[in-house]
Order: C-alpha cells, then structure tokens, then sequence
C-alpha cells in the first residue's frame, strides 16, 4: 500500500457506510483517491492484493442486483476476502423471518463485512445495529446507494479533473431513485451544480430544498450542463399514473441527440445502468464517445475495493 | 389548431362592417364605428371605417347592431367518431356558426375515445375539410376516460389538443387525477374536469328534492358536485395545476369556487347555459329533454349561477351541446339518454339573463368569448387590430321562436322547443369569411 493510500484510509474514521450523508468533504476526497489507486490496480495483469485475508465479506442481497453485487465480490476477492452471496427474494423473507432476525442469524457466523441490499429505506441501517461487522449500504429502498455516487464522481473527476463548479444534470425518476439521492448529497458536498429534470410526478415534494435546482424541461435543465446523468425509468411507474407512456417520456425526458446539443459539447453521458434504450436514453446516445457508462462499471470495482480498504482499517484484529 | 382554409377562400375585397355597435368584452369598448375585416383578420376598427370610406372595400351596413367576437364553446359533442348519427363535426360546425359560435371545442367521449395522437389529428383533419368554424379538440386525459392510467398529455398537446378532460365522467381516483394535475402542469396544459361523484350519483336521474320525490325519480344531491369539487381544489393547491370545473349547477358549488379564487388557486369554472334558464320544475311530467347532467337544479341554485356569471366568479358560459337522437330521448325520463342540443341557442338563451336585467351584456359576451379564449390561449375573443375576424353581428331584439326542424344540428334534443328567445346571430364570420346568414 502506498503511503498516500495509507493517509487516506485513515482519513476515514466511519465503521460502516450507510450512507453518504454525513460524510465530509475530505473523507470523500479520501475514498476518491483511494479508489484512483484501486482502479490502477483493476488495470494491472496482477490484481490481488491482501488487505482482507482471511476476513469473511457476505453480500445480502435482499433486492436483484447483478452489477453491484459482482462488483462487491470482484472487489472482496481482489482484496482476498472469503466472498459469500445471499440472494434473499422478498417472498421467503414474508414467510416468516424479520430483517433483525436474519442479522442476528448473520452476525452468529461473524462476517467481517456485510453488504446489504434491501428494499426498504432505512433497513440497512436497522440492521446495522444489529450486527457487529462493518456494514455497506449497497442501496436501501429510495434512499441512498452511497458506492454508486462514490463511483460517479471518480467517473466525472476522472475526466474532469474536478467536481468543484461542474453543472451536473440528474434526468429521470428522481422521487424512487437512490442513486440520485445520494449523488446530490455527494456533489453539493463537493461543490457541484446539481440540478434534477423530471416531470412534476417524478420529482418528489420539496425536492428543491436538497440543494438543487428544479427543472421539468430537458431543454432548459441541460443547458450548459458538464455532465448528463440519466436514471432509470421503472415500467411500474406507467402503471401508478406518474407518467402515461414510454414513448410519451422518451419523446420529453429521453436522452437523444437533439436535447443532449443544449449541454456543452464535451458534456458526459452516464447511466448507473441497467438502461432502458429507447425510454430514457437513445441507443446512439448511450453508445457516443461522450458516453461513460462502461467506465463507470469500472469504476464501480475500484470504488468498491477502496471501500472495503477503508472499512477494513477499523475491523478489529483480535 | 383547424381553421377553416383561409388562403384562397377568404382572398376577396376587404370587407367593412359599418354602422355597428361595436362590443369588446375584452377590453370593454363599447363604441359605434366601424370594423375592416381583410385577409381574415380585424385590419382596423374605429369612427373612421364608415360606407365607403375604405377603398376597394366592400361594406356591410350593421344597422346599429352589435358586432362582437364570436363565440367560443368550450363544450360540445360533435359526434366524431362514432355517433355520427348524432352529430358530425360538419352539422356541428353549421349549427355554431348558426348560433354565432366561431370556436367550439369538441369532447372525447366519443367511440373510439380521443385518448390517442391519431385521434387528434383525425378530428383536426376532419374540422379542417368539412368544419365551417375552428374546432379543437379536448383530449381524455386518462386513458379510455376510465380514470386509471393517465394519458399521453404531452405528445396530445403537441397533436393539437387545447385542454385535457375526463368527458362526462369524475376522476375518482384522487392519486390519478393528483398526478395529471401535476403533470398537466409541467405542460401549461389546462385540465377541464366534469363534476360527479359516482357513487352519490348512483342511478340518480334528476336533481335531488321535493320534485324529484313528487315523480318518484331518484335524485342525483348537489354534494355528488361540491365533493368532487372540493376534493379538485385540493389537489390544485397541492399541485399548482390548471383547473376548471366544466359545468357548476348549485350554490354550494359557487361558493367553492369563489373560496379558491379567493386564495388565488389557478381555479375557473363553467356553467351551462341551460342551468342559467332553466330549473327542475321544467321537468314537467317527465320531459326527457330536460335530462342532462349535471341535473337542472332548484330555482336558488339557478339563480345563484345568473349572480356568478353576472359576478364574474363564473368565467365560462357554455351550450353543454350534447346532442341526442329520439333512440335516446323518447324513453321513459330514469332510462333516457343526458343531455340536450345547445349550439344554436347558446346565444338566444343567454340573452334572457340580458333582457331580464340579470347579468349586462359585456359579461355575457365575456362569458361567452372573451374569458374562454384567455383561457385557452386563443387570439380570438377580442375585437382588436389583429386579431382573427371571427365575429358575430348580433341583433339583440329580434323575436324568434326555436323550431326544432329548423335547427342545422342532427339531433333536435333542444330543451327551448317552441321558446320564444329574443336576440340572435345575424351573420356570422369565420376568420373573415361570412359562414351564416339568418333568414
């Protein structure tokens, strides 16, 4: 470990990460450079380090997720963890078991680390005053997905070479999407321009008091954008009325050649994927030269892997 | 938008209305002169357009007649597609512009329901080939007018449709009609809702009371109005949405509208022209023709509209035309068809309020045009250089009696059968072209 990565995980005094909220600007700043060095690593023929021998990371996963939870396991087995997955649909937990219940059952194993996915704003962190590891938020209902706004940001600072005054446009289902919310709290703390379009049904009340400006035009709230951030649009938002149609919301709020000219030409395209072409973005879009979708993906690994370094600094050793 | 195809019918001499009282209501000119229509629009109004004094004009002597903007309906069904045997848009066209209406906008319940772009633009062509006067089209803003999923109100508006509505039907999902207030609203889009709730409503066939009680018909309770009402108002404020309550027919009603204006609420409303003139008690012995919902109401509630309108916390006065074959009307009352056929009386009715000192001229023809076209964003509904020549020369004395085998609607439903109304529609022009003459 280099003696900057070594500085920087000491510079993250948290035991879990819940959440991006909370986190200060420096800590943040900590992460990103930590995971800089993660992702020269990922490039290297060698990828494995150490730092987690012999610790136990599990992946709970109570909501599908393919490229979080690979990326999770990825980073864990490249830092040499013992990897476990559990998959838990919604419906067995019905059956009987509480989320305390499954924690205390968990926390019996004694993992080191526990990635958690679920349904449910909030849960994670419920869960997380029931278990002894260190716990990862890997996405908690409409809530927050603190490592997808982590990778983001090396995403748009890697191009960038800053966040600091960049206008960052959030298109699309804003009122369920945790990646947005996470991502506003992580660059307002970082100094960016956020700004959200969606349709008023998608926006959430009181939207403009996180720090950010409120568009329902695509036109205007791209305009002069440095970076065009798309969400994903879920096909049950048609069925509760929000919005009439997939061809209605392409037509308004997909992301196609004709509204991305109102952004700076050199402006990215991101996505946290998995993207609907043809309903929030144009397949041309998402295949441009602007586009960093699949860097982001990379990314993701990296800003993963530093994770599970800063975590493992405080996991106890005896 | 349709109009009829100015570019090579309307390419004739100007044309001079003099000798006119002429009536602004959007300004409130009130002013004899005279008024040069050319290339169908108002080229100039003043004291200076007198005979002959424009040359190469033609000129039309008014008599000291009224000229004012035509009138725009914002209610009609036109029974395209599907009921043409009620109404076409080209019989439809011919009775508004023989009642002095030169706008009328068209409902969607229609058969299929005009819930889709191809829809709009059907109608649109439609008006365009066979239309005497502009005609726009109202689209469901729910799909199938069920009141579940909400419809395509962007890319309907971008079609051409002029404001969103659920036909004669409540939305009686508050969720939906939250998110199409909302979301209407990101699209300036106007949203114009029918007044029922179902479940009062019931099989409820005429206003609620001691008439109803006396035939043995169930009645229909204002409540069934002021619920949903007071519900919508609501959801404005929660929304910001542009809201207005198509027909209001009670006391109760108005005095919710008036709350909501009060506090400033993007809130108008409509009433029909039927329920200024008209009362429960004409339900006679079970005249189907009196059928319509909402139901005509008490004599209070009738008089309570002729003070909105003459108010002006009723902005929109409108004919409600819903025209009905006697396949529909000649049932008994409980199994007979809504509604009564309204455009060609529209104007005559509304004078009755005019003549018996009720309401003054300027705010019925503001009912009747102006406010409606502010509403709507139209440039018509004002007499202004510029502004569309669409136009009506009004003899406000002239007896006439409603003889339904007169009446240029297919259906003949019309509630005033045998009236004697007093003022009509002498000539009506649609952007500049002459498309009625009485007599």
């Amino acid at each position: 470990m280099s003696i900057a990565a070594e500085a920087s995980t000491s510079s993250f005094p948290h035991r879990h990460l819940l959440g991006i909220e909370g986190l200060s600007r420096s800590e943040i700043t900590a992460l990103l450079d930590l995971s800089e060095d993660a992702a020269t690593l990922g490039r290297q023929i060698h990828k494995k380090r150490d730092d987690l021998r012999g610790r136990t990371l599990i992946n709970l996963f109570f909501e599908a997720s393919t490229r979080t939870q690979s990326s999770f396991e990825l980073a864990g087995k490249r830092l040499g963890a013992d990897v476990m997955n559990m998959s838990i649909p919604t419906s067995s937990v019905k059956k009987g078991e509480t989320l305390i219940d499954t924690a205390v059952t968990l926390n019996a194993m004694r993992p080191d680390l526990l990635v958690v996915r679920h349904h449910s704003a909030g849960a994670v962190e419920l869960l997380s005053q029931k278990v002894d590891c260190s716990v990862i938020n890997a996405g908690d209902g409409s809530h927050e997905h603190p490592t997808q706004a982590l990778l983001d940001a090396l995403t748009i600072r890697r191009h960038k070479d800053r966040l600091q005054g960049l206008i960052v446009a959030i298109c699309g289902d804003i009122l369920h999407s945790r990646v947005a919310r996470s991502n506003i709290l992580l660059l307002n703390t970082l100094g960016a321009r956020v700004r959200v379009i969606a349709p008023s049904t998608l926006l959430g009340a009181g939207i403009e008091r996180l720090g950010v400006e409120v568009f329902t035009s695509m036109r205007e709230g791209l305009k002069d954008a440095d970076v065009v951030m798309m969400l994903r649009l879920q096909r049950e938002r048609m069925m509760s009325s929000l919005i009439p149609s997939t061809r209605e919301y392409f037509h308004f709020f997909g992301l196609d050649y004709d509204k991305l000219a109102c952004a700076k030409p050199d402006a990215l395209i991101m996505h946290p994927g998995p993207m609907n072409r043809g309903v929030e973005i144009d397949s041309n879009v998402a295949d441009d030269p602007r586009s960093v979708i699949r860097e982001q993906v990379e990314m993701g690994v990296a800003v993963r892997i530093a994770v599970l370094q800063a975590l493992a600094r405080h996991l106890p050793n005896e | 938008m349709s109009a009829p195809d100015t570019d090579h019918r309307t390419a004739h001499r100007p044309l001079a209305l003099v000798n006119a009282r002429m009536i602004d209501p959007a300004t409130g000119l009130d002013a004899f002169g005279g008024l040069l229509i050319a290339d169908g629009v108002i080229a100039d109004l003043g004291m200076h357009i007198t005979e002959g004094a424009i040359e190469g004009a033609e000129s039309l002597d008014c008599g000291g007649r009224t000229v004012a903007p035509g009138l725009i309906d914002m209610m009609v069904f036109a029974g395209e597609p599907g009921h043409e045997h009620r109404e076409t848009l080209a019989t439809a066209s011919r009775a508004a512009a023989a009642g002095g209406v030169t706008t009328i906008l068209c409902m969607p319940n229609t058969d299929p329901v005009i819930d889709d772009v191809a829809l709009v633009d059907f109608i649109l062509r439609r008006a365009r080939d066979t239309a005497l006067v502009h005609v726009h089209p109202m689209a469901a803003m729910t799909r199938d007018l069920r009141g579940e999923e909400m419809a395509e109100i962007g890319l309907l508006q971008e079609a051409g449709a002029i404001a969103f509505t659920n036909g004669k039907t409540s939305v009686a999902d508050a969720r939906v009609m939250r998110n199409v207030l909302a979301y209407a609203k990101d699209y300036g889009a106007l949203i114009v809702h029918h007044l029922e709730d179902a479940s009062l409503t019931q099989d409820g066939v005429m206003n609620e009371g001691e008439v109803a009680t006396r035939l043995g018909l169930r009645g229909i309770p204002t409540a069934a109005e002021t619920i949903v009402l007071e519900r919508d108002i609501r959801l404005v404020e929660l929304t910001g949405g542009r809201y207005h309550a198509g027909q209001i027919s009670c006391r109760a009603s108005l005095d919710v509208i008036r709350a909501a204006k009060s506090r400033g609420l993007p809130v108008t409303c409509g009433v029909s022209v039927n329920h200024l003139t008209l009362n429960e008690n004409d339900i006679g012995s079970y005249r189907t023709f009196f059928k319509m919902k909402p139901p005509l109401r008490a004599e209070d509630d009738r008089r309570a509209m002729v003070e909105g309108v003459a108010s002006g916390d009723i902005d929109v006065i409108v004919s409600a035309h819903d025209p009905r074959g006697a396949e529909g009307k000649r049932r008994p009352f409980a199994e007979a068809a809504d509604g009564a056929a309204g455009l060609e009386t529209l104007l005559g009715a509304a004078l009755r309020l005019y003549h018996n000192g009720d309401a003054t001229l300027h705010r019925l023809l503001e009912a009747l045009s102006a406010n409606p076209a502010n509403l709507l964003g139209l440039g018509s509904g004002r007499l202004g250089k510029g502004a569309p020549a669409d136009l009506v020369l009004i003899d406000l004395e002239i007896p006439w009696t409603v003889e339904p085998e007169r009446l240029c609607s297919k259906s003949k439903n019309t509630p005033f059968d045998g009236a004697r109304l007093e003022g009509r529609a002498l000539v009506t022009f649609v952007a500049g072209r002459p498309v009625y003459h009485y007599g």
